[in-house]
């Protein structure tokens, strides 16, 4: 009876520590939330005359007409959609890509030198200058689309890989040598598994780039379904601030939610050996 | 005692480029001998064990081995800190193509001889510096090598752990008598463990004083603080100074 009593009290304890600890991780953000509706609310009212408030609009008309209004939701929502499947595509080649083109130059020193000048030149090139051309190559479907994609989320991905291949401890690498491991050996057993924390920091990086860059392509391209950039230009056109910042709120979401899936997903699968990817709240 | 000679050094010298590491170095190691090698640090102490493991060719002379199957201990720890206590000690099986049940149970013997039966499935993350080293020396254990090479294993670890670790090593070898030659820069440890000792001048690196140890195996950690311990230590310090 008394034992049982005594579990109980380590359960409820433990649920409050848990309740505590979720209150410490979600408070301060809430805080900060409130504090820039609060600005928000302050410069929409007192700073702005009322014939320029539509520069501005209070936050509760954006809720009302962004929001709450079905047909405008749908259209953001299907816009939310697209852009997403857009990004995820464009990810998952950019990671199969960069992922490939890491291994290759961690291979050999003269292909790391051969191909890592274009690595560069791809973090480098102006994309706005490359969306018009890859519409005459591709069109304005779903591949200039995810091209753009690929093109902006490759680096980090090629960069963090390569580096975690080649940070593999050199005496792991004469370890493998002493007991004559081939390549692939090498590869597999030491540099892949050494790599994966960075290569989770690299997808993190990229995902939010591909977010990016599928609504930069969409809002280039301006044709088609429309994705979240056609919303963007065809809201700010008609000056409607409302729809246009609803639209935003939706980018910004789509790009904290893949950034937090990768984080998610990289503490999940190196978090219990590598300290960079610990869970914070076990440091 | 005239046992067969697991490593021999003919006559060995060691360059990298215009830098002589390694003036003629002859030296032959038995089963069942426990050589310590002292030296300054950038003596070329562990150009010696790297030339005995065949990472790195020799640019005169040869190095001969009896057998391939060789532990080496780095300075460091070393485990792959994404693999478990067991997982890094079964390592070395999976590269030599032993079978996964005949590696768990060599990897069940060299944990235990190592007193890491209960950290089995801990990651290295979750382990202190001793704790680490032995699955290090564990990992080494499981092909069950003729010769050990040890580059000054214990270097990074506090003075406890590494006398705890100094006495196991000294049961461990007591018990399975295999051949190692040990790079230390403690004369202590280094005396400790030896059944042989070589000092080895500062660069480029000779082989400048041995001695002979003659505690019997297996030793107790006290015989540290037996007068002659004290003596044969100083003569060491003393030979080490002059060849620094």
């Amino acid at each position: 009876m008394s034992d049982r009593t005594g579990e109980t009290a380590v359960t409820s304890r433990r649920r409050l520590a848990a309740t505590r600890e979720f209150l410490g991780v979600a408070v301060p953000p809430a805080l900060v939330a409130l504090g820039i509706i609060l600005l928000w609310y302050g410069i929409t009212f007192f700073v702005l005359q009322p014939d320029r408030r539509f520069l501005l609009p209070p936050p509760h008309e954006i809720v009302q007409e962004g929001i709450l209004d079905g047909e405008v939701l749908a259209e953001i929502m299907g816009g939310l959609y697209r852009t997403a499947m857009v990004a995820g595509l464009g990810l998952v080649i950019a990671f199969a890509l960069g992922f490939s083109m890491a291994l290759v130059m961690s291979q050999a020193k003269w292909i790391e030198r051969s191909l890592y000048p274009w690595a560069v030149v791809c973090q480098t090139v102006p994309i706005l200058a490359l969306v018009p051309l890859l519409g005459f190559w591709f069109g304005f479907g779903l591949m200039s689309r995810v091209t753009v994609c690929v093109i902006i989320a490759l680096f980090p991905i090629i960069i963090n890989s390569l580096t975690g291949l080649q940070g593999a401890d050199p005496r792991l690498h004469d370890l493998l040598t002493l007991h004559n491991a081939g390549r692939w050996t090498r590869a597999l057993k030491l540099q892949v598994p050494a790599a994966r924390p960075l290569i989770f920091t690299g997808l993190r990086t990229s995902a939010g780039l591909s977010v990016i860059g599928a609504i930069v392509g969409d809002f280039f391209f301006g044709r088609g379904q429309p994705g979240l950039g056609i919303l963007l230009d065809r809201y700010s056109r008609r000056l409607r601030s409302e729809e246009l910042l609803a639209a935003v709120i939706a980018a910004c979401l789509l790009g904290v939610v893949a950034f937090w899936i990768f984080g998610v997903l990289g503490r999940r699968a190196v978090g219990h050996w590598d300290p960079s990817w610990a869970d914070e709240r076990k440091k | 005692m005239a046992l067969d000679p697991v490593i021999a050094f003919a006559e060995v010298t060691k360059s990298f480029g215009s830098i002589d590491a390694l003036d003629p170095i002859r030296l032959t190691i038995r089963k069942g001998e426990f050589v310590s090698l002292v030296g300054p640090s950038g003596c070329g102490k562990s150009t010696v064990l790297r030339l005995g493991s065949g990472l790195i060719e020799p640019t005169e002379g040869t190095v001969s081995r009896t057998s391939d199957n060789v532990g080496y201990i780095f300075q460091e720890p070393t485990l792959m800190p994404w693999r478990t206590v067991e997982q890094n000690v079964t390592f070395l099986g999976e590269l030599d193509g032993m079978s996964r049940q005949e590696a768990r149970q060599r990897a069940d013997e060299v944990l235990s001889l190592v007193g890491l039966e209960e950290f089995r499935s801990h990651y290295p993350l979750a382990l202190s510096g001793g704790m680490k080293m032995r699955t290090s020396i564990a990992r080494s254990m499981l092909l069950d090598p003729d010769l050990f090479l040890f580059d000054e294993p214990f270097g990074a670890l506090d003075q406890i752990s590494r006398a705890r670790l100094n006495a196991e090593l000294c049961a461990l070898f007591s018990e399975r008598r295999f051949a190692a030659l040990f790079v230390t820069h403690s004369v202590d440890e280094a005396v400790f463990l030896a059944s042989r000792l070589l000092v080895m001048s500062k660069r480029p690196g000779r082989l400048v004083a041995e001695f002979e140890i003659p505690y019997p195996f297996p030793r107790q950690p006290e015989i540290r603080y037996e007068p002659e311990f004290a003596v044969l230590a100083g003569q060491v310090a003393a030979a080490l100074a002059d060849a620094s």
